[in-house]
């Protein structure tokens, strides 16, 4: 049977112009897939969205797929004209978890491509904005047969629902001078510690670990993740001063006047007579504007940690919140230090599993409830700092009878760190 | 009688070590220094004096099979048999030696793909599904960005903007595709259109009542059915309710409109983190080219480009010179949609009188 063409005006038009067209790859499978399955299904495909175009108009509907002993990873989706575009009527999602850091060998691309043509559809992205390789459209049927493929050979599904979602991590220390941890050692602790809450989704909404190895935070953390792990280091910027001064006859003082010193947030960097510069360390609030000017002669101090914030996430239900800081810095070599961060985030799940609301995310139920409730109420010991705000309290409206108690830890608290 | 069925093995997240160019695996942790030799090529530098070359390019994202295959051999012909995908989708190629980088960017140019992406350019557009696979969308992801991507290729592949550019599109305001130095969002303007005979069939009442951010939502029987009400004075046309409830239908081929965004930007450096601003709005959901999102969005650029210091994030710009600056280099109008009314808005309020003249 020859496979039906649907008119595609509209998105014929997307295969005009010099970037490349995903439009023109579609067509590809179309036309020249050697396996009337796929030519089938693609085609199919072009005609629905086509009809998208036409209508300005989505067509798809979730439902309920998954593999046999999970309950999510899946993205179902059941088209709504089906009977106009029957090949594609059942064109589900398969989100796969990456490797962290997102590296790939030619040969194992080659093998997750062959196993998604013999089951799925031939399309494919790397990545979702989850972090997730999306395998884009097959069957009920063949979601099992290439997650069983694709399983038996390390790769396994990311999150979809309310659960723990697959985490992301920057490129980090495989490449970046700037790295501060091990993203990609911190990345693979962290989720891999919860497949269960992974794959079985049980909780009030989704939960995202994002690990940034620097300030710069390439993987967007602070913005997305309800657990934001940051790097960065507490001793001094290492500085070459031959490379300083080599930046400076090559760009002129000028330049490192404006874009260097005057750039500074704490005005911590001070440009010397001598063309040399001078860092006040300790004002210095790791922002990385410096380094990312000058990274021949300016990186990283060699203390490594990293800083912890929670909560961040986009608008629903009630507005941007950015990640706050629970944990001002955390030292991250051992393996006890990265048992700790495992632990700290347990009980935070833990914590909002049992006192966030439905379709609440974490940073939505600090909001609802204060951060100084939910540091008490994480069974974890997270000590107060100064850190965690912006600036002390404005509002006279508390009740403080509690002074001196608190006081009193904040001083035994210090002289158990200076002990 | 069928087989017992298999258990799936829970892997999680693999082991990326593996899969990792082997000099990036030697010097894990151990570079050094990184320069940019031209646009789209990487430098980094070990401590060990090893280094690597690393030349990105931008793809179609939602790839074929051929498509990968071809990603695949210029790997294989070209670099050392690797491929490292960025956060917002390009390929990097990765190479040991100086005089592969020249026959890797041609190879690259030759099969269709654009180098370009590092540094003060603009980034390949981070988006989502859209049309071809959302189930909520108000519009399409790809074309959308296929389309900005043909108009912007040249910022893509050259250094000309002050600092680096990250554009972002979503279908809907969950706003998947993130905060933008400019984002692109739907923005319904109407409320749901319910269908009363199938809401309660199809949707959790107490939960989407429970999902709406005003509380506009209230359980209703009507024609003798249990369904559900809109304040249409209370709704704010989110579509909050439609995921849960796809019969309370948000998305409208006139009324779901384009606004763009501006300001939003990850990092640390120099100011903390910030979130977009609204700045353009009812901007048509035009497909197949949406040329009126593509003006403003350009007109934007060249604003920024024209004006802001080097190293300025659009944020920053924006902070030097001040938003009536910024709505007067960019000719766009300011009205009383762009005054927040939401939880924490008087922090967004002026109570100053810093004012320029």
């Amino acid at each position: 049977m020859a496979k039906k063409i649907y008119e595609t005006p509209m998105l014929d038009e997307l295969e005009n112009g010099p970037w490349p067209s995903f439009i023109s790859g579609i067509k590809k499978l179309r036309d020249d897939h050697p396996e009337e399955r796929i030519q089938e299904v693609t085609s199919s495909l072009l005609g629905q969205l086509e009809h998208s175009y036409e209508t300005r108009k989505g067509y798809w509907k979730g439902g309920t797929v998954s593999v046999f002993g999970y309950g999510g990873g899946i993205i179902p989706r059941f088209s709504e004209v089906g009977s106009a575009f029957p090949e594609s009527k059942e064109f589900h999602t398969i989100r796969v978890q990456p490797p962290a850091g997102n590296h790939y060998s030619t040969a194992m691309l080659r093998q997750l491509g062959d196993s998604w043509e013999k089951w799925g559809s031939g399309l494919q992205t790397f990545h979702g904005q989850t972090g997730n390789i999306m395998f884009i459209g097959t069957t009920t049927e063949g979601t099992q047969h290439f997650f069983d493929d694709i399983n038996s050979y390390g790769w396994d599904l990311g999150g979809a629902g309310p659960c723990v979602r697959t985490a992301m991590s920057c490129i980090g220390a495989a490449r970046c001078e700037m790295s501060c941890t091990n993203e990609h050692g911190l990345h693979r602790h962290l989720v891999n510690n919860f497949t269960d809450d992974v794959h079985r989704p049980a909780l009030p909404y989704k939960f995202k670990f994002k690990v940034s190895g620097c300030p710069n935070d390439c993987q967007n953390a602070i913005e997305r993740a309800d657990f934001a792990v940051i790097g960065t280091w507490r001793d001094e910027m290492k500085i070459d001063q031959e490379e300083v001064k080599a930046f400076v006859a090559a760009k002129g003082r000028q330049y490192v006047i404006d874009n260097v010193t005057t750039r500074c947030p704490t005005n911590a960097i001070t440009l010397n007579d001598d063309d040399t510069i001078t860092v006040d360390n300790h004002n210095c609030v790791r922002c990385m504007h410096c380094l990312n000017v000058m990274p021949k002669a300016l990186h990283p101090g060699d203390d490594h940690g990293v800083t912890i914030l929670i909560g961040g996430k986009r608008t629903l239900k009630i507005g941007d919140l950015m990640g706050t800081v629970v944990v001002p810095f955390k030292k991250l070599e051992t393996e006890e230090d990265y048992e700790e961060i495992v632990e700290m985030a347990e009980e935070i799940i833990d914590f909002w599993a049992e006192n966030g609301l439905e379709h609440e995310r974490c940073g939505e139920m600090i909001e609802r409830i204060g951060l100084v409730n939910f540091l008490e109420g994480v069974d974890f010991d997270l000590d107060l700092d100064p850190n965690m705000v912006s600036n002390p309290r404005q509002s006279s409206y508390i009740r403080m009878d509690g002074w001196d108690e608190e006081a009193e830890k904040w001083f035994n608290r210090k002289a158990e760190a200076a002990a | 009688m069928s087989d017992k069925p298999r258990s799936p093995i829970e892997s999680g997240c693999p082991d990326a070590f593996q899969y990792m160019h082997p000099t990036m695996r030697r010097n894990y942790g151990q570079w050094k220094f990184h320069e940019h030799p031209k646009p789209g090529v990487l430098r980094h530098v070990a401590y060990s004096g090893e280094e690597i070359w690393t030349v990105r390019c931008g793809t179609q994202r939602i790839l074929d099979v051929f498509t990968l295959r071809k990603l695949c051999d210029i790997g294989d012909e070209y670099a050392d048999g690797f491929i490292h995908f960025t956060i917002r989708s390009n390929v990097e190629y990765i190479v040991d030696d100086a005089a592969k980088v020249d026959p890797l960017i041609k190879a690259i140019e030759d099969a269709g793909f654009i180098v370009g992406g590092t540094k003060n350019s603009v980034a390949m557009i981070s988006h989502t599904q859209g049309w071809l696979h959302c189930d909520i969308p108000g519009t399409d992801a790809s074309g959308v960005v296929k389309s900005m991507m043909d108009e912007l290729i040249n910022e893509f592949r050259e250094n000309n903007m002050p600092n680096r550019v990250h554009i972002t599109t979503s279908c809907c305001q969950i706003n998947c595709g993130g905060q933008g130095d400019i984002a692109i969002n739907i923005q319904h303007t109407k409320p749901p259109k319910i269908n009363h005979d199938l809401v309660s069939n199809v949707c959790e009442r107490p939960s989407v009542v429970a999902r709406c951010p005003v509380a506009a939502i209230r359980p209703a029987m009507v024609n003798g059915k249990p369904s559900l009400e809109v304040d249409e004075k209370k709704c704010i046309c989110c579509g909050a309710c439609f995921p849960p409830c796809p019969p309370m239908q948000i998305n409208d081929a006139e009324h779901s409109k384009l606004a763009v965004w501006v300001g939003g930007n990850h990092s640390n450096a120099r100011g903390k983190p910030t979130f977009q601003k609204l700045v353009a709005a009812g901007i048509p959901n035009n497909p197949p080219r949406w040329p009126e999102a593509n003006a403003i969005v350009k007109r934007i650029l060249q604003a920024y480009k024209d004006d802001a210091k080097d190293w300025e994030r659009i944020n920053d710009w924006i902070e030097r010179i001040g938003w009536p600056r910024f709505f007067e280099k960019t000719g766009l109008p300011f009205t009383k949609y762009h005054i927040d009314n939401w939880r924490g808005a008087r922090n967004s309020l002026n109570a100053s009188t810093h004012i320029r003249f």
